[in-house]
């Protein structure tokens, strides 16, 4: 498989899966937000957003205030903002159509009518259509576009690319969520059992689609260390770390190739950590402490994804 | 070549149906006009959103539009088909045949048919070529041939297009949206079909690689997502399931072209190259070139990779050397041409220069190099302003223009709004060349969409019809 088209299937998935998870942190933000009655702790919500995808910096350098509305624009309509639902929507469609040859129609035809869907959208839109609305339908169309590729992609080295991309997102983005709300997973004395836990733990699984999981699997409360357990160590959730990380790790062993004897390792080995990590050892170290590590391991490896697979100089060497 | 009253695809002078037509009038009539407005709706959005749009130069970047299909076919009947097909296979394996010529001993130049100069001076003849072996002595593997029909019923060969003509996967989608919209038409009447025209393209392909190549690697070339015909690239690609690659994905080592894969780099034997000669290889050509490949033309050279088209086609179907075409059939092949040329002035000789500068109001002026319908003065449609810029234009370079007589284009009925209208057609048959000659029977059908309007290219404001061959 050609490089080049390997990189854009990557980037095409990986834009694909941002979109929807952006669209699942806005999502549980604005559910929250009319939880709180108090006007100034229902902004505080909006920080939250904001922290996940990284773009505090920029989004703080052309607005003053963090509020539902600025942020809500910022992360699903702003065409400046190139993390926003708006953006990874074109970036996914750029991406395909830049490797139409390798992708299935119906594949095109999703991410295409999606952008075309996508331009229509303005701010007057949103709220007429309700915002809950406009995230349900992003998730329903990064839904589509998985059950596409899944039901009519030949399965070659083009498919695995797709899917490494989507698992290493996806990877990427559960850990930043979890990250961002690490503080309320810590157990605090007067808060323990209080409504506001119960609304803020549900509301983080949610965000990953884990709580129906969450019951069947514990058949219990919320807690905070279980919680996390799922989330991180659980090899049987789709949007676990462990679970997100086999996917990677078994994908590159299918492509591996003469330069990708490292990028293999560093996934085995962040594999292997989540194989055999026990949650109380995490939580007694630092769980903010852990998933910052995490989140750099997990960089390293799509750093090394990108020079062993899809840089052109490392391959233009002797045949 | 008078300008007598138009011909008519459908209907006769007498506005009775033509029998080629009568299946198709027949289901037109019963048809709830509500039906086909809401299927003529449904085209549009289905072109939309399958992406199948060109992108327009001299717009905004990125700018892609839909070219306009209408539903209503170009019918051929079986019969003038065959003729039609005979004419063209002996068209292209004439063209053939002197590129091989031109680029080896030149007999036609020595039996005096053709003057010398009209080959040397030509911008299109690469002297590269010169005593290079291409397999099977094919160099246009892909010719687009673009026909009208005159006044008198004729057919007349427009231009022949053997570099990179496009348009060929229009005629595969407008077929299908065809039968996707109305296949009770295609149940009851028997219409060729086109589907495999990929599988005659591999065919073809395969058919040119190196010698000594068992299964030979074929990629397509193209410019990349930003040229005007991307989506039909991608399209043939993956219809012949090859990898469609750009400039950037291909290097050249020993003489051999290899493509940068994730497994390492992988040997390619055939180049479907929909890339102009000038950007093909910056070593050999236009040093300023992003889109070829460095090496390109000296591993072509020595046989290690085939591209189709071979590199110099432009020679052949230059429009200053158009004329020569019917002379090249019976000095080549000893036949008379079946297909007949527009007659055509070439205003480098200053005979033809006088007589087509006292008439630019009823002549189609052109430069001989252009193409896709930018620069051309169509003279009776022309006002006196503009016909008075390009006599200036001719002047200042008489050798750079030909000029032909105004054709009366055949007439096929099309939607204008909710009602049907008279507009001009022309058929472009994409005629293969590898061991053999090989085509799906009609081709892509442009329609003029402006009232009058003779210019079918769809970057002028052209639509397309599918193209029936009926039996």
């Amino acid at each position: 498989m050609l490089s080049r088209v390997a990189s854009a299937l990557y980037w095409m998935s990986r834009y694909v899966e941002r979109a929807e998870n952006t669209a699942r942190v806005l999502d549980v933000a604005w559910r929250m937000s009319l939880l709180v009655k108090e006007p100034q702790l229902q902004d505080q919500e909006w920080f939250a957003p904001l922290n996940i995808t990284g773009t505090l910096f920029p989004f703080a350098g052309r607005h003053d205030v963090v509020c539902a509305r600025e942020v809500l624009h910022f992360m699903a309509l702003d065409p400046e903002n190139p993390s926003s639902i708006y953006s990874c929507a074109r970036h996914a469609r750029e991406n395909a159509r830049a490797v139409r040859g390798a992708i299935t129609s119906e594949m095109w035809e999703v991410l295409n009518a999606t952008w075309l869907e996508m331009q229509q959208m303005d701010e007057d839109k949103l709220r007429s259509r309700g915002i809950s609305q406009f995230f349900d339908w992003v998730k329903e169309r990064s839904h589509l576009f998985r059950g596409v590729t899944f039901g009519t992609m030949l399965r070659d080295d083009g498919y695995d690319f797709a899917r490494l991309g989507t698992h290493l997102e996806r990877s990427d983005s559960t850990a930043r969520i979890l990250d961002v709300k690490y503080h309320i997973l810590l157990p605090s004395v007067k808060d323990v059992g209080g409504a506001v836990d119960y609304y803020q733990w549900s509301a983080v699984l949610r965000s990953v689609s884990a709580f129906e999981a969450y019951r069947k699997v514990y058949r219990d409360v919320i807690t905070p260390l279980k919680l996390a357990e799922l989330l991180i160590l659980r090899s049987d959730i789709p949007r676990s770390l462990h679970f997100c990380m086999r996917q990677a790790a078994d994908t590159l062993d299918r492509v591996q190739n003469a330069q990708s004897a490292e990028t293999l390792r560093q996934a085995g080995q962040i594999l292997s950590g989540l194989q055999y990590g026990k949650i109380s050892d995490i939580f007694a170290a630092g769980l903010h402490e852990y998933l910052t590590e995490y989140l750099e391991s997990a960089q390293e490896l799509s750093r090394l994804v990108q020079a062993s697979f899809f840089s052109s100089s490392n391959i233009a060497t002797q045949p | 070549m008078g300008g007598a009253r138009l011909f008519n695809e459908m209907y006769t002078d007498e506005r009775a149906v033509r029998p080629h037509y009568a299946a198709f009038a027949e289901w037109l009539e019963q048809t709830p006009s509500a039906r086909i407005a809401q299927n003529r709706h449904a085209a549009e959005l289905l072109f939309h959103r399958v992406g199948i749009t060109f992108a327009v130069y001299g717009e905004a970047s990125g700018t892609e539009r839909l070219i306009p299909f209408d539903i209503v076919p170009h019918v051929i009947p079986g019969a003038g088909w065959e003729r039609l097909a005979r004419g063209l296979s002996q068209r292209v394996r004439t063209l053939n045949l002197f590129l091989h010529d031109i680029y080896h001993d030149r007999e036609i130049v020595r039996a005096g048919r053709i003057p010398a100069a009209c080959i040397d001076n030509n911008a299109q003849y690469r002297r590269e070529m010169v005593g290079v072996d291409v397999p099977g002595g094919v160099y246009a593997h892909v010719a687009g041939v673009d026909l009208v029909k005159h006044s008198d019923g004729e057919h007349y060969v427009l231009e022949d297009n053997l570099r990179t003509p496009s348009g060929v996967s229009y005629m595969l989608e407008n077929r299908k949206m065809m039968m996707r919209l109305f296949p009770e038409l295609f149940a009851n009447q028997s219409i060729r079909p086109v589907d495999h025209y990929p599988d005659l393209l591999l065919e073809t392909l395969r058919a040119v690689a190196p010698a000594q190549v068992d299964n030979p690697t074929i990629v397509l070339l193209t410019p990349g997502h930003y040229n005007s015909a991307y989506f039909e690239h991608a399209f043939l690609a993956q219809q012949m399931g090859i990898e469609l690659v750009e400039g950037q994905d291909l290097f050249v080592q020993n003489e051999t072209v290899f493509m940068r894969t994730t497994q390492g780099p992988q040997r390619v034997d055939v180049v479907y190259r929909r890339i102009d000669d000038d950007f093909l290889d910056p070593l050999a050509f236009r040093p300023d070139s992003m889109l070829g490949v460095p090496g390109l033309l000296s591993a072509y050279r020595a046989g290690r990779v085939t591209l189709a088209n071979a590199i110099g086609t432009g020679v052949a179907d230059d429009k200053s050397m158009y004329p020569f075409v019917p002379e090249m059939i019976r000095f080549y092949l000893g036949e008379e041409p079946i297909l007949r040329n527009v007659p055509t002035y070439l205003l480098s000789k200053d005979d033809d220069l006088k007589f087509v500068l006292a008439n630019l109001d009823s002549l189609v002026v052109k430069e001989a190099q252009g193409s896709g319908g930018y620069g051309m003065l169509v003279g009776p449609t022309s006002s006196r302003d503009e016909r008075e810029r390009y006599r200036q234009r001719i002047l200042d370079a008489p050798e750079r223009f030909i000029a032909q007589p105004t054709l009366a284009l055949s007439c096929v009925p099309t939607y204008c709004g909710d009602a049907l209208a008279d507009r001009h057609v022309d058929l472009r048959p994409y005629v293969l060349s590898g061991l053999d000659v090989s085509f799906v029977p009609g081709g892509l059908t442009r329609v003029a969409l402006r009232e009058g309007s003779l210019v079918v290219n769809s970057s002028q404001g052209g639509g397309v019809k599918d193209t029936w061959v009926v039996d």
